[in-house]
């Protein structure tokens, strides 16, 4: 083939390319009111039972209703529930669904409807992550572990088709506040019995919520439209919402300058001083309940039955220093393990010493590191472990050049895929040092106070204190608020003293947001519901 | 003709078990599984998440587990799309990939031959500094540069194009800028290849052959030197096409795009063992598929190699 004939075939590869290429959608005034949210990664399933991450949380809050919803403030508010009534001994609780709700395929939506899905969430079969926190309802973890194979002696019931009833094994303050996680959401029984796993592709899922689900197209966007049988349509004011799965921080703010999204998921760290600068007014925050902290390893040397090695490590490190001048987001200093922005009526216990000043702090560690056994001559040599990841990064070159400046520790920093991480935690053995963040899952302190009970799956630096377990346990079996609060305050405490974690800060969720959109405000456990927001127009 | 192939594909199945076989044991022994998220509530949660996907047998039955539903064409669920299979997803993805990797190689064959073309004409002058001057450029710069300097200008600053997406699929704004910036490093290496084939084939004796006899330069060109100046071009086509097709890492992610070359980065953070496996695999089919077609191609186009 000479030359000029390859040429003319290339030429028809490209003209075929072009005309298919040309077949433009025009932007049609059909779409109506559009809301363009950036949505961080692609969600692992918009299956409630089958999803563990906020990105999926977020989609499903907008496709399905649950009972109630949290407000901004973490309020418990009626949603498809339109009141509930707790019994004096904490134990049962009544919700009573709204008169006349239907699926978006016409069908009732019945107390029923709710009983499968508490059941789904709990099936072995299923094996949904978030299964633990159902563990309060009577005879669930039993099911859970397989120790019942019946789904129907699960403690929820449905005497009549508005109402449902849950029963505890023991008093859950925060069972309501738990009730906005997805894993509470309904799904439609004959839906998922009709497509099984695929129940959740756009054209297969029935939903109950202010949008249904219209396209879903992997790794590129999820189209939902407005859901005009949603008991609450009149007051949505939206017609179209699309998610788009951008992981890049700093992609997702290009396209946000770029016009193509009205609100972001996250800021680039490395972008905030230029927004601050340019679009001052579009920058959002909210506190989140979120501890980012330093974990030792308690069942190793040098950190195990060592407790003033770790204090010393604790007091030299400079939180305001880290907050103020490496993070530059208005994040909050943390001296306490439960973060300040999940239940508005517990007070974190804070570090005994946290209000000395530096300089004392570090006289006092220096005193501390000398009685654990190291000095000059004999510096303590540690490895810090922590994610890939440029702000981890930068917070750990930070805490180990003030580990060298106050007491000359020497710390090599390895950064590990967040896997990998993950299984040296679990394992403890090449474990000392290592860099987290934890998420509350409900704005309650035990969310993150049970993951330090001895043996816990989550109790990575392997912490054991037998007050500590029976301060939790005491707390877990209280029906009084008040003296639960108080009980948990003691156990944290005890955490504290005993310096198993180094709190550092409680991030602030930084966000941008069009100026044309009214009405959105993620609450401290991101939660997030489209209906609730106006696009004015632009 | 078809003898070749069939061997040739026949020959290919042992490299496909070595693959499929090699992907298998080194996702496995990869450190930390696809459920493990830093939340692990309890333990039976956890055994639960891996008998529903039977990760909890020894390796050796999950093993043939995997071969026997691969012998069916079937790779299995993806753990972290756990709405779609395996298939589903490579069937979404390629389509996307298919069509800018083969627009961002057409831009990359026109445009550098060409240039390649008119730098060997006009060897050692202005111009042909020029062209070595870009591809030199074009090689140097990586797109992980190249594709946010391309977004940051046309789409951010002078908003002429989006700035990333994939918009429904078939509007041509949304693909100008990825298929620029996948052709940019191609026009340069294609530039490259051609330049120097085509001095070295202007000095063959049958070139001057053609001058003697009479014929004008322009068929001269592109009747006989074309045709010796384009072998070691298609032999380079041939990976570049299988690895531009199965997806741009980099380009698709910068760009949000939904093609395969995102699961590539995305399965393999996450421990999608069945997603690495099935791309790892459907990504060696294609290599074999183009190596075969450049063979082919070879014999058309250089009778002296001729049809063994």
């Amino acid at each position: 083939m000479p030359l000029n004939r390859a040429i003319l075939a290339m030429g028809a590869v490209v003209a075929l390319f072009a005309a298919d290429l040309s077949m433009t959608e025009a932007a049609r005034a059909d779409d109506g009111i559009v809301l363009r949210r950036g949505n961080a990664t692609e969600p692992e399933s918009l299956d409630p039972a089958r999803s563990d991450t906020v990105n999926a949380a977020r989609i499903q809050e907008d496709l399905l209703e649950g009972l109630i919803t949290l407000d901004p403030d973490n309020h418990p508010r009626p949603a498809a529930a339109e009141s509930w009534t707790i019994s004096p001994d904490g134990l049962t609780y009544s919700f009573t669904l709204r008169s006349g709700l239907v699926w978006s395929d016409g069908s009732p939506l019945t107390a029923e409807d709710f009983v499968y899905s508490i059941r789904r969430a709990v099936d072995p079969a299923i094996a949904s992550t978030y299964a633990y926190m159902l563990f309060p309802i009577v005879n669930a973890e039993e099911i859970v572990k397989g120790q019942i194979k019946d789904l129907a002696k699960l403690g929820v019931e449905a005497p009549d088709p508005r109402t449902l009833r849950i029963h505890l094994k023991r008093p859950t303050p925060y069972l309501l506040a738990e009730m906005a996680h997805h894993n509470f959401l309904p799904v439609n029984r004959a839906n998922v019995e009709k497509f099984g796993m695929s129940f959740t592709q756009p054209g297969n899922l029935v939903s109950n919520g202010a949008f249904v689900l219209s396209e879903w197209t992997p790794q590129a966007r999820i189209v939902m439209v407005k859901n005009p049988k949603y008991w609450d349509a009149a007051n949505v004011h939206i017609d179209k919402v699309i998610f788009y799965p951008i992981s890049s921080p700093n992609e997702e703010f290009n396209r946000y300058r770029a016009g193509e999204l009205d609100i972001t998921y996250i800021v680039p760290n490395s972008q905030i001083d230029f927004i601050k600068k340019t679009m001052p007014a579009e920058l959002q925050s909210e506190p989140q309940f979120e501890l980012n902290y330093l974990g030792f390893n308690l069942t190793k040397p040098p950190f195990a039955g060592n407790p003033k090695l770790r204090q010393a490590l604790s007091m030299v490190i400079d939180r305001e220093a880290i907050t103020g001048k490496l993070m530059r987001d208005g994040s909050p200093v943390a001296y306490s393990v439960v973060p300040p922005a999940g239940d508005p009526a517990y007070t974190p216990t804070k570090i005994s010493w946290s209000s000395l000043p530096m300089a004392e702090r570090i006289a006092k560690a220096k005193a501390l590191y000398a009685e654990a056994g190291y000095g000059p001559d004999h510096p303590l040599s540690i490895e810090f472990r922590l994610q890939t990841d440029e702000d981890a990064r930068k917070v750990a070159i930070a805490v180990a050049s003030m580990w060298q400046t106050a007491l000359g520790v020497k710390t090599s920093i390895i950064n590990e895929e967040f896997k990998v991480l993950v299984a040296h935690r679990h394992e403890k053995q090449v474990l000392q040092v290592f860099y987290d963040a934890w998420v509350g899952d409900y704005p309650d302190a035990s969310t993150f106070l049970d993951m330090f009970i001895s043996g816990s799956g989550e109790n990575d630096p392997g912490y054991a204190n037998p007050k500590y377990d029976a301060l939790i346990a005491e707390a877990a079996g209280t029906a009084d608020q008040a003296h639960r609060r108080s009980l948990l305050q003691q156990a944290e405490g005890i955490l504290l003293e005993d310096n198993a974690i180094i709190p550092t800060y409680n991030r602030v969720e930084l966000y941008l947001v069009k100026p044309y959109i009214k009405g959105y405000r993620p609450n401290p456990c991101s939660y997030t519901y489209s209906k609730d927001v106006t696009v004015l127009p632009h | 003709m078809l003898s070749v192939v069939i061997k040739r594909v026949v020959g290919a199945i042992p490299t496909l078990f070595v693959i499929i076989t090699l992907t298998f044991l080194m996702m496995r022994l990869t450190p930390g599984g696809p459920f493990d998220t830093g939340r692990v509530a309890s333990p039976e949660v956890q055994a639960n998440l891996l008998h529903a996907y039977h990760l909890d047998e020894p390796l050796y039955l999950q093993y043939f587990r995997y071969l026997k539903d691969l012998a069916q064409g079937d790779f299995g669920p993806s753990f972290t799309s756990k709405d779609f299979t395996v298939t589903q997803l490579i069937r979404q993805g390629f389509p996307v990939s298919l069509q800018l990797g083969l627009s961002a190689m057409a831009l990359a064959i026109v445009v550098g031959l060409a240039l390649g073309t008119f730098g060997a004409l006009r060897r050692n002058q202005v111009a042909d500094h020029v062209v070595i001057a870009f591809s030199l450029v074009g090689i140097i710069i990586p797109n992980f540069v190249m594709a946010p300097i391309l977004t940051l200008i046309f789409g951010v600053t002078l908003q002429w194009l989006p700035a990333g997406g994939w918009g429904n699929g078939h509007q041509l704004a949304y693909k100008i800028l990825p298929v620029i910036a996948l052709a940019l490093p191609r026009i340069s290496s294609i530039a490259r290849l051609s330049r120097s084939s085509m001095i070295e084939a202007m000095q063959m004796p049958f070139i001057r052959t053609a001058y003697a006899k009479g014929l004008p330069r322009r068929l001269v060109l592109l009747r006989h030197a074309s045709r010796a100046a384009i072998l070691p071009v298609v032999s380079y086509l041939g990976p570049a096409t299988a690895g531009i097709i199965t997806g741009s890492i980099i380009v698709e992610q910068v760009f949000s795009i939904p093609g395969i070359g995102r699961y590539f980065v995305d399965a393999a953070i996450n421990r999608d063992y069945t997603l690495v496996s099935g791309v790892v695999i459907f990504y060696g089919c294609i290599i074999v598929l183009f190596n075969l077609i450049v063979d082919i191609l070879y014999g058309v186009l250089d009778p002296r190699i001729g049809r063994r």
